[in-house]
């Protein structure tokens, strides 16, 4: 059961690395510079008693042991702390917006994943020609562009000049819809920073997809395929594309830590009411429980996508059971 | 019947300084249930002629003239999809140094399978089943079928390499090298195979190695190729016990003997030339003891003397 131990090996890692992230999490909010109580209550009229009793309040008077206990067991409940700004706990503020969130991540990733592999596919594929050229020189502009850029250059000409699409938020203010209507005005709403998303990340698997269809189309197995007299497309399909996606599928893993940063900044354009903009906003608040929590998340997912991916793999190479892959 | 006819084939690889004749006006033909070899030193065009067979050059090599007449058609002349329905069943070919030929992430049985399945009306089930047979026919157990090719050793990617270009009852099939780079042993095992199943399946076959004392038990006649050009021709037994042109009996003294028969080697001094620019008159002339100075300007046309046919000035 060689599949069973590679699974339980990578299982062990992802674990370890949790543990690591979140004494690492505990320790860069105490390293940090500013005093979270002030930043809270900013009032000069507030007193130094008040400010202590606060301290009590959130732990913050106990040695630095004393808080990390308290943090590992508050964590070990589910406990991810009580947000200074919003007052009300961190699990809570990010439970609210994890939804808005993942629905925008996964139709991005989704729609430029395909796409990127896609495109990219067809230019290894012809490597060289017309075609490559322009799906190269496309994808190399996309990437080049960060998020940001290009969602406030999308909401200029689609939001502001054709007036194509809304300027922001995930529904119409007081519009009152429900059921498919709703649905529909979400969609509406989450084209311009999906897409924002989707053009930069888009660029980086055609990239990928493309350098790795250039390496296989070399290969000894493809000149077999050949020499076998398959028609074009059963050489692409099960002997090009299968192997090209090995290290698309890898990368993607890596990726999805990229993809945080860009949907930090899609959401901020957007005014996208998602961890993002929750990330954005606890910065400016100097929030550092709710801060905490989010960067929790983020590694969390980040260790859970490679895990996944690690998973996949096993699907798709079989060399990886025995370690035969990756010399 | 000549199931092969090679007229004057040219094969050039277009190279920055020129094209480099790889092939050169060579003509040789192989009938039916015959096995042809094909010997020559690294470089000679061996290769380049069996790719140029399947019509299969890759840049920048370009076929630059002659004929490759297979069953009554041209090769040179057939469409894309002629050439599709051509190549993995009336010709195949098993490469030289073909450790990544199979495809990693593929069973061996499916990579047997889908050969047939693209070449003849029949159905999944029926196509797993050949090519479990193909499998114990080239002495892979059926057992294995659904192992991968990181799980096989050198030997047995090269018999499963064997039942793929088997599997579609070929009217031709090419074996390009097949044992070069694998160890002695799996050497004398994977001839052994191919000389049983040359007998068993009739194959005709065109087997290419570098060196006599491989082919000198698997072929019937045996073609020495040097530098583009054809050297010399003639029935296998014959060639090897009177070997005329100067360049066949230097091959033969500087190969060991596969059998295990002691002999003294002496290897030949030089190597290849260049095929940009490759020498005036005999191109084997500059690394031969016997040239004069018509070797070194004329070049020699394919004679007939005591049934081999040889290009050489100084054979009488
Ligand atoms: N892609 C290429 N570009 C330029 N020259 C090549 C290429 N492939 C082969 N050649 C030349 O063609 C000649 C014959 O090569 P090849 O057919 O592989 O020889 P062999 O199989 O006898 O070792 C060699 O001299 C080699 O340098
Ligand atoms: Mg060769």
């Amino acid at each position: 059961m060689k599949t069973l131990q590679f699974i339980l090996k990578k299982l062990t890692g992802a674990l370890i690395t949790i543990v690591a992230i979140a004494i690492a999490n505990f320790a860069i909010f105490r390293i940090a510079p500013g005093d979270p109580i002030r930043m809270m209550f900013k009032d000069p009229r507030v007193s130094t008693e008040q400010l202590q009793a606060m301290r009590v309040k959130f732990g913050l008077d106990k040695s630095i042991g004393g808080q990390f206990i308290d943090y590992v067991k508050q964590l070990l409940h589910g406990n991810l702390g009580f947000s200074f700004w919003q007052k009300r706990p961190v699990a809570d503020v990010i439970g609210d917006r994890i939804g808005q969130t993942l629905i925008l991540v996964v139709t991005a990733l989704v729609i430029a994943t395909t796409l990127g592999i896609i495109l990219g596919a067809i230019s290894g594929w012809r490597n060289g020609s017309k075609t490559d050229r322009t799906i190269l020189s496309l994808s190399l502009v996309l990437y080049s562009i960060p998020t940001f850029a290009m969602g406030i250059l999308l909401l200029l000409v689609f939001g502001f000049i054709l007036l194509l699409f809304p300027l922001g938020g995930i529904t119409t203010p007081a519009s009152g819809f429900t059921g498919f209507m709703y649905l529909k005005d979400v969609l509406w709403h989450m084209v311009l920073p999906a897409f924002s998303i989707v053009l930069w990340y888009v660029g980086e698997y055609i990239l990928l997809t493309r350098s790795s269809m250039v390496e296989v189309m070399d290969q000894d197995y493809i000149v077999t395929a050949r020499s076998k007299g398959l028609r074009e497309s059963v050489i692409l399909r099960k002997h090009a594309l299968r192997n090209a996606l090995l290290p698309v599928v890898t990368l993607s893993g890596v990726n999805f830590a990229f993809a945080i940063a860009g949907v930090i900044e899609a959401e901020t354009v957007f005014s996208w009411p998602g961890i993002g903009r929750l990330t954005y906003d606890a910065v400016m608040k100097r929030d550092y429980p709710l801060l905490q929590g989010i960067f929790l998340l983020f590694a969390v997912s980040v260790v859970v996508a490679n895990f996944i991916v690690d998973l996949i793999y096993t699907r798709i190479d079989p060399r990886i059971k025995t370690g035969a892959a990756h010399e | 019947m000549n199931i092969l006819e090679i007229k004057d084939l040219k094969v050039y690889y277009m190279t920055k300084n020129g094209p480099a004749k790889a092939v050169d006006s060579i003509s040789f033909s192989v009938e039916k249930n015959k096995t042809v070899g094909l010997i020559g030193e690294s470089g000679c065009g061996k290769t380049t002629t069996a790719r140029a067979i399947m019509n299969f050059v890759k840049e920048p090599g370009e076929i630059a003239g002659g004929e490759i007449i297979f069953n009554g058609r041209n090769i040179l002349n057939l469409s894309d999809g002629e050439l599709r329905a051509l190549r993995g069943k009336e010709i195949t070919i098993v490469r030289q140094e073909a450790q990544n030929a199979l495809n990693p992430v593929m069973t061996i049985g499916d990579q047997i399978a889908e050969v047939i399945l693209e070449h003849e009306r029949i159905d999944k089930k029926a196509a797993w089943q050949r090519a479990e047979k193909q499998l114990d026919l080239v002495g892979i157990s059926h057992k294995r079928a659904k192992t991968f090719p990181h799980e096989m050793s050198g030997g047995m990617r090269q018999r499963g390499m064997i039942a793929i270009a088997t599997a579609c009852n070929p009217d031709f099939i090419i074996m390009d090298e097949p044992i070069t780079g694998l160890d002695v042993i799996v050497q004398r095992q994977l001839l052994t195979l191919i000389n049983d199943l040359r007998n068993r399946l009739n194959l005709t076959a065109l087997f290419i190695a570098h060196d006599l004392s491989v082919v000198s038990e698997t072929c019937d006649e045996v073609v020495v190729m040097y530098a583009g050009k054809i050297m010399e021709k003639a029935d296998v037994v014959s060639l090897y016990q009177n070997p005329l042109h100067p360049y066949t009996k230097a091959l033969i003294h500087s190969y060991p003997s596969i059998r295990g028969e002691r002999r003294k080697l002496k290897s030949i001094p030089g190597s290849p030339p260049l095929l940009v620019n490759p020498p005036e008159g005999c191109r084997f002339h500059p690394r031969c003891e016997f040239a004069t100075d018509l070797c070194r300007t004329v070049e020699p046309e394919i004679r007939r003397i005591n049934g081999h046919s040889v290009a050489c000035h100084i054979v009488k």
